[in-house]
């Protein structure tokens, strides 16, 4: 087989087959029968996409859908940055606190930590009462944006954390020392020399938690309302409620076809022609 | 034309090391270090590591704080001025090159950061690239350079703004031997060319030789002696800088003063050596392979070589030119004595006669060091 004729032995690919195996029961099998249809259900053709196309709300949903995937991002960023900043200069004690505080929560559900956040931020949560405590007027977080945007953040920054950790640790810190006697004020070393270098990371943090945030499902709807519903709401209503599976699958397929298209636009980012411990070995 | 070089190849700056002191808790590092380095002069501070010798060069480059003294570059003093104002080029043993930037890009960071205009920040990108001979390589990328073309780079960066003083922190630690050599020579030559004041860090003794004008020897942070290469192997002041620098033997035994010589017993027998005790401690005698010849028994003082000392023959190395042998004593010390090759050479296990002139005797205080760097 022409597939075997490689230098890998047989037995390395015999090894993947449990793999495969899985995936394509899991994967490929669901989604090819989903995608067939969104073509065949209920009359073979392309009704199903003229709708989602035609219908405004449809609409309205996907580009909140790609708003509030990117104002998480954003959030993620701003926030991972000096915390894996952080991580990556600490001392070997204060890095494993640091490493639990990223782990633990990431281990807890995600439907766990998105009710906590529903006690945190409704009209009556704990925000509130501080705010009220302190002077403040009442501010409106469940079922809005904010609301949705605070809470997939918070579940999603691990994502954005650990990949920027990873190319912070690699960077020479001495690079500065050097930019610092070349003349470089240390805060114009930072923006020359450091942010360059862990900007890899920004993009393979960034682009991770935005593909998952376009398909987040348990914390827009337990934080979110009508005004904040996003696309796999959406799919799930039209699945689950409305029994309509071949708008459900377009819906999806929509979904999937629009997360490789940010894949391709972050593609270019991701490649570099040095490699950042291209100093001393 | 080359009105930036020609400025430079004018002016080194003179540093004056002014009781400088650093303390990390209660560890000292550096206790009231003084030193003055020449306009010009290629200065290398010698040392094992932990003795001192980067922590200096760290307070000179402004990486770390001093903790007392003052650091004047041509009488300005720099001892409390950030290290992006100080004007200084550093090369250092990890390169440090920028990882994202080309060789081009790298080299003109300096000059970027003094807003030199672009047409003149291109012409000096190439010379300085030029003068490490890497000037097709501008577009390259650090990680596509060897280690000798990267610290090359890293030469070129650190002097392209004719800064009046150059420090380098083993610059050519991470390199191969070979490399290393032919690296030493254009470091000279570079330093010739460009005129500026050079301090070099190295625990290789054999680099500060062949590279420097003097050479300070660094221990327990402090400086033992500073001077020119031949005067610490001829007449080195400390047991420590004797033994440092270049092979050497060293002899034990109890002294006593006569008339202007002392006097030691070493197995049983006595040695002269120039010179007044040093202190009121116990004396050795240093003593250099070259100058001790080898001899049969009984041969006894011929030229002037007077000190004599029987002994058995340990280890013995054919070195071409020379033979080396190693020789244990009655007392079970040991001397290297290197001699023309000559006749039939001694065997092992062979009884001899090491013989040398007084003169040639190092007279130090034992201050407990022992060989071994």
């Amino acid at each position: 087989m022409s597939v075997l004729t490689g230098r890998a032995p047989r037995g390395a690919l015999l090894l993947t087959l449990p793999a495969i195996a899985v995936l394509l029961l899991v994967m490929a099998v669901p989604f090819g029968v989903i995608v067939l249809r969104s073509f065949a259900e209920p009359v073979p053709g392309l009704a199903n996409y003229v709708w989602f196309f035609q219908t405004p709300v449809n609409l309205t949903v996907l580009a909140r859908t790609f708003t509030i995937a990117f104002w998480v991002t954003a959030s993620c960023v701003l926030v991972a940055y000096p915390y894996a900043f952080a991580m990556s200069i600490a001392g070997p004690r204060l890095r494993l606190v640091l490493i639990m505080c990223v782990l633990v929560p990431f281990w807890v559900s995600g439907v766990v930590r998105t009710l906590a956040w529903v006690i945190l931020l409704q009209d009556s949560g704990v925000i509130n009462r501080i705010l009220l405590a302190l002077g403040f007027e009442k501010v409106r977080l469940i079922r809005t944006q904010l609301g949705v945007t605070i809470g997939m953040t918070q579940v999603l920054l691990p994502f954005m954390i650990m990949p920027l950790y990873a190319v912070m640790r690699g960077i020479d810190l001495r690079l500065l020392q050097a930019a610092r006697s070349l003349g470089a004020h240390p805060v114009k070393s930072f923006f020359q020399i450091y942010l360059p270098l862990s900007l890899p990371g920004v993009f393979a943090g960034a682009t991770l938690v935005f593909i998952l945030s376009l398909g987040f499902y348990i914390t827009p709807l337990l934080l979110g309302g009508p005004q904040s519903t996003m696309l796999s709401t959406l799919i799930q209503q039209q699945v689950l409620s409305l029994l309509s599976w071949g708008r459900g699958g377009a819906m999806g397929v929509v979904l999937l076809v629009a997360t490789f298209g940010v894949l391709a636009l972050a593609g270019p980012f991701m490649r570099r022609r040095y490699q950042i411990s291209g100093g001393s070995r | 034309m080359n009105a930036v070089s020609n400025e430079a190849a004018s002016k080194g700056a003179a540093i004056d090391i002014d009781g400088i002191s650093k303390f990390y808790g209660s560890f000292t590092a550096l206790e009231k270090v003084s030193l003055r380095v020449e306009p010009g002069e290629f200065m290398s501070f010698l040392g094992p590591s932990g003795s001192g010798k980067t922590t200096t060069l760290n307070l000179i480059a402004g990486f770390t704080d001093l903790s007392g003294g003052d650091i004047r570059l041509d009488a300005r003093s720099i001892g409390h001025v950030p290290a992006h104002k100080r004007n200084i080029g550093v090369v250092f043993q990890h390169y440090a090159l920028f990882p994202h930037m080309s060789v081009a890009q790298n080299v003109a960071y300096p000059l970027k950061q003094r807003r030199v205009g672009k047409a003149e920040r291109t012409r000096a990108v190439e010379e300085a690239l030029r003068k490490v001979q890497l000037d097709s390589f501008a577009h390259r990328y650090p990680s596509e350079l060897s280690g000798g073309q990267q610290q090359r780079v890293a030469l070129a960066r650190a002097m392209v703004f004719n800064p009046s003083l150059l420090l380098m922190d083993e610059p050519l630690g991470a390199l191969d031997k070979k490399l290393r050599e032919v690296l030493q020579l254009e470091i000279k030559r570079i330093h010739r060319e460009l005129g500026s004041t050079f301090v070099y860090v190295t625990h290789d003794q054999e680099e500060a030789l062949v590279l420097s004008d003097r050479i300070a020897v660094f221990n327990k942070g402090r400086i033992e002696q500073v001077g020119t290469g031949q005067a610490l192997y001829t007449a080195p002041q400390t047991l420590f800088v004797g033994q440092f620098i270049g092979e050497s033997s060293v002899l034990r035994g109890p002294h006593r003063s006569a008339g202007g010589e002392t006097v030691l017993t070493v197995a049983g027998t006595t040695l002269a050596a120039p010179g007044a005790a040093r202190g009121e401690g116990a004396q050795v005698i240093l003593l250099r392979p070259e100058a001790v010849m080898v001899q049969a028994p009984g041969t006894g003082p011929q030229e002037g070589r007077s000190n004599i000392l029987s002994g058995v023959v340990r280890e013995m190395l054919y070195l071409g030119s020379a033979m080396k042998y190693e020789v244990t004593l009655a007392d079970g010390s040991h001397v290297t004595a290197r001699t023309p090759t000559q006749g039939a050479p001694f065997a092992l296990g062979a009884t001899v006669e090491l013989a040398w002139r007084p003169q040639e005797s190092v007279l130090l205080a034992d201050d407990g060091s022992t060989a071994g760097h």
